[in-house]
C-alpha cells in the first residue's frame, strides 16, 4: 500500500488576469496505489483546479505557476507529469490518469450516440485497435458499470442521469489508467442512484486495482468512501491523515465545522449552524490564516501568521510554542470529547 | 389562520403520440400556518411539479386548491391575489435570477405589484427602504450596498437569500421551497435552512419544503410526505418517517442515505451485501423499473416485499396513528380512516 502513484509537491495554480486568483496554493499530497484519496471543501476552495492541474488539463487562464507532479507507473515508468508536452502529454492523458467530470450530463457529446464517443476515445489513443475491435471493448466497458450494451447506440439524452454517469465512468477506464479523477461525480444525482454509483466505484477498484482521487463538497461522503482525506480551504490542504482520524478526531476548526454542517439522520435532534460567514477572496494576498476570520477558536498569531501543517492540520492550535495549553477539547481528539464539548455548550 | 389545502391534484403531461404521462396522481395534503410540511422523494418522483401546479406556473388537470377554504380564481384578481399569498422559492439561485439586473430591480418588483391591489405605488424612498427592510429580514447586509450589486457578485447563498427575499416581497402567508440548498455547499445549507426556518416562526408561514435530503426534511419539518412515481406513498410524524420507516420505499431512501456515523468495516460489508443482492447483470433490472406499470403498486418491481396482492394498488393503510403507508404490507392494520 505504501507504493505511491502519484505526488505532488508545492503545486500553485494561478489563474491570470489583471488581478491573478492564487486558486492553488502550495499543495503537496501523494496518492497511493490503489486508494481512494478524498478531496473536501466548499465552491471556490480550489479542489477542481487541483484536479485539473494533477491530470494536465488546465486551461489557460489557468496555468501552474510552480510545483511538480511525478507520476509512477505500475510498470515501474518514473514520469514528471508537469514536465510533460506535446505527444508525450497526449499519450499520458487519459492513458495513465484519466478523469470523471463534474456533471455527467453535461460531460457527454448530446448529438452522437454512446458508442461513436467510445470510438473517439481509442481512434486516439489506441489506434491498433480496428473498428470490430473498438465496437467489442465499447459493449464491454458498458458490460462492466452494469449498462446493457446494446446502449452504444443510444443517445445522452435516452439515458437516464445515473446512466450517463456510469457511461462516463466506462469512458474514463476504456484505456485501463492507474489513476481516475473525479470531480463531483455523483452531485446531481439523488441519493439512491448516489449509493449505487459509489457502490461500483468501489467494486471497479477492487477488480481493476487503481487509484481514486475523490473530490466533492459533500464531506458525508468520502467519510464513507475514501482511505485518506484532505480537507481543502482557499487553496490550502489544511487537514490531511486517514478518513477514520478525521471522521473521529478532526484537528482543524474548519473540518470541525463540516463534520457538523451536516445533521444526523437518526441522532437526536440538535441545534445546527453550519460555518457562517464567506471564505476569502483569492486575489488579494492572505497574511496569516485564511480561516481565522470564520474560526470560533482564533487567536492573535492567526491574523499574522501562516499555518504551516505539520502532522495532521495546518493550525495554530496544535503548535505547542504558539498555544502552551494545548488544542481545545473539540480539536484534541476523540468523538467522545467531542460529544462532552457539545454536551455542555 | 390561513392554511394551503390540496385535494386530489393531478398534473399530465401530453406526450406525442401516447397517454399523458401522470407526473402527479391524486395527491392531497394540508399546509398549515407555523408549521413546515416536507415532501421528499428521488428524481423525477413529481416533487417539483407540485410545486409549480401549486404556484399556478402550470395547470393541474383535476382537483381543487383551496386557500382558507376558498377556491383559487383561474384567472385574473383572483389569481393574482392567490399568487401574491403563495410564493415559490427555487432550487438554482443561479438561474432564478436575472443577471442583468441589479438586486435592488430584483425586490422593488413584488413589492409594488402587491401594493398595487392597495391602491398607491411607494414612491422612490419609501421603496428603497423596503427593499432594506428585505434584505435585512435575510441577514443581507448592508442592505443598502446589496441592493446595488447584479447577482454575479453574490456568492451562492447570497443568491439564495435574495431569492427569498424576493419571495417575501408580496407578503405571502405560504412558501413552497423547491430544494432551496441542494445547489448550495453543505457548510452554508443549514444557515439558509436555519433562516427559512426562522422566518417561518417570526411571520407565520406555512411551508413546503421540497427535498430528496432526508436529514435535513426529519430536522426542519413537523411531517413528512413520501413521493414516489407522482404518488404519496407515505406520510406521518417526521420523527416516525424517518427512524422507523414503514413503506419499503422509505426504507431503501432512508438505508441510501449516506450515515456518517457508522464505522467504515461496517459500511464496507454493507456495501459487499448491496452488491451481492443486486447480482451481477442489474442493468435490466434497472431498466426495468424505469418502465411504467398502469394497475398495481407502482413500486412492486423494485420491491423486496412484493406480493400477489400487489397487482392490484393498494390504499392508504395506517401503520400506527397518524402514520400512513401506501403499502399492502400493513394490510392488517386495516384503511385509513379518511
Amino acid at each position: 500500500m505504501s507504493d505511491v502513484v502519484l505526488r505532488a509537491e508545492h503545486v500553485s495554480v494561478e489563474y491570470a488576469g489583471p488581478r491573478p486568483v492564487r486558486a492553488v496554493r502550495d499543495v503537496t499530497l501523494e496518492l497511493r496505489r490503489g486508494e481512494v484519496l478524498g478531496i473536501a471543501g466548499e465552491s471556490g476552495c480550489g479542489k477542481s483546479t487541483l484536479a485539473y492541474a494533477l491530470a494536465r488539463m488546465l486551461r489557460p487562464p489557468a496555468g501552474l505557476t510552480g510545483g511538480s507532479v511525478r507520476f509512477r507507473g505500475r510498470d515501474g515508468a518514473e514520469v514528471e507529469v508537469t514536465a510533460l508536452a506535446g505527444e508525450d502529454l497526449r499519450a499520458f492523458r487519459w492513458t495513465r490518469v484519466s478523469m470523471v467530470f463534474q456533471s455527467a450530463m453535461n460531460a457527454l457529446n448530446p448529438v452522437t450516440s454512446v458508442g461513436r464517443q467510445f470510438r473517439d476515445i481509442f481512434q486516439d489513443h489506441a489506434p491498433q485497435l480496428d473498428g470490430s475491435a473498438i465496437d467489442r471493448r465499447s459493449r464491454e466497458l458498458l458490460e462492466m458499470v452494469n449498462i446493457d450494451p446494446g446502449r452504444v447506440r443510444s443517445f445522452p439524452h435516452e439515458l437516464s442521469g445515473g446512466m450517463r454517469q456510469r457511461v462516463a465512468i466506462a469512458m474514463a477506464l476504456a484505456l485501463d489508467p492507474e489513476v481516475v479523477i473525479m470531480d463531483e461525480p455523483t452531485t446531481a444525482l439523488d441519493v439512491v442512484v448516489q449509493q449505487e454509483i459509489l457502490d461500483e466505484i468501489e467494486r471497479l477498484r477492487a477488480e481493476l486495482g487503481f487509484s481514486v482521487i475523490f473530490i466533492t463538497h459533500d464531506l458525508s461522503l468520502l467519510l464513507e468512501i475514501s482511505d485518506t482525506l484532505a480537507v481543502m480551504y482557499a487553496g490550502k490542504i489544511v487537514e490531511l491523515a486517514p478518513t477514520e482520524v478525521v471522521a473521529s478526531a478532526p484537528a482543524h476548526p474548519y473540518t470541525l465545522g463540516l463534520l457538523r454542517s451536516f445533521p444526523d439522520m437518526r441522532g437526536a435532534r440538535r441545534e445546527l449552524r453550519g460555518i457562517p460567514g464567506t471564505p476569502p477572496d483569492l486575489r488579494q494576498a492572505i497574511g496569516g490564516c485564511a480561516f481565522a476570520p470564520r474560526c470560533d477558536y482564533a487567536f492573535e498569531p492567526c491574523a499574522t501568521v501562516l499555518p504551516e501543517r505539520s502532522g495532521q492540520a495546518a493550525c495554530h492550535l496544535h503548535n505547542p510554542a504558539l498555544r502552551a495549553g494545548g488544542p481545545p477539547p473539540q480539536l484534541s481528539g476523540g468523538r467522545a470529547a467531542l460529544r462532552e464539548a457539545e454536551g455542555t455548550r | 389562520m390561513s392554511t394551503l389545502e390540496v385535494r386530489d391534484l393531478t398534473v399530465e403531461f401530453g406526450q406525442r403520440g401516447g397517454t399523458p404521462l401522470r407526473a402527479v396522481d391524486g395527491l392531497s395534503m394540508t399546509l398549515r400556518e407555523g408549521q413546515t410540511l416536507a415532501l421528499v422523494g428521488e428524481s423525477g418522483s413529481g416533487k417539483s411539479t407540485v410545486v409549480r401546479a401549486l404556484s399556478r406556473l402550470l395547470r393541474p388537470a383535476a382537483g381543487q386548491i383551496l386557500i382558507d377554504d376558498e377556491r383559487v380564481g383561474r384567472r385574473g384578481s383572483g389569481l393574482r391575489a392567490y399568487r401574491r399569498r403563495v410564493q415559490p422559492i427555487f432550487q438554482d439561485p443561479y438561474a432564478s435570477l436575472n443577471p442583468m439586473h441589479d438586486i435592488r430591480h430584483h425586490l422593488a418588483r413584488p413589492i409594488q405589484l402587491s401594493r398595487a391591489h392597495l391602491g398607491g405605488h411607494l414612491t422612490g424612498t419609501e421603496l428603497d427602504g423596503a427593499v432594506s427592510d428585505l434584505l435585512r429580514s435575510v441577514n443581507l447586509t448592508p442592505p443598502e450596498e446589496v441592493a446595488r450589486k447584479h447577482p454575479h457578485e453574490l456568492s451562492g447563498g447570497q443568491r439564495q437569500r435574495v431569492a427569498i427575499a424576493r419571495a417575501l416581497g408580496t407578503g405571502p402567508d405560504v412558501l413552497l421551497a423547491d430544494e432551496p440548498v441542494s445547489m448550495l455547499d453543505v457548510s452554508i445549507r443549514l444557515e439558509i435552512l436555519n433562516l427559512l426556518d426562522a422566518l417561518k416562526r417570526d411571520r407565520n408561514l406555512a411551508m413546503l419544503y421540497v427535498t430528496h435530503d432526508l436529514a435535513t426534511a426529519r430536522h426542519f419539518s413537523t411531517e413528512i410526505m413520501v413521493m414516489y412515481r407522482g404518488e404519496i406513498v407515505e406520510r406521518g410524524p417526521s420523527d416516525e418517517v424517518i427512524l422507523s420507516p414503514a413503506h419499503p420505499y422509505t426504507q431503501l431512501l432512508a438505508a441510501a442515505a449516506p450515515d456518517p456515523t457508522a464505522p467504515r468495516a461496517e459500511q464496507a460489508a454493507a456495501r459487499r451485501a448491496r452488491q451481492a443482492a443486486r447480482g451481477p447483470k442489474t442493468a435490466p433490472a434497472a431498466e426495468r423499473r424505469e418502465t411504467a406499470l398502469d394497475q398495481g403498486c407502482r413500486f412492486r418491481a423494485r420491491c423486496p416485499h412484493a406480493m400477489e396482492i400487489c397487482r392490484t394498488r393498494p390504499p392508504d393503510l395506517q401503520v400506527t396513528s397518524g402514520h400512513l403507508a401506501r403499502c399492502w404490507l400493513y394490510k392488517a392494520s386495516g384503511p385509513a380512516v379518511a
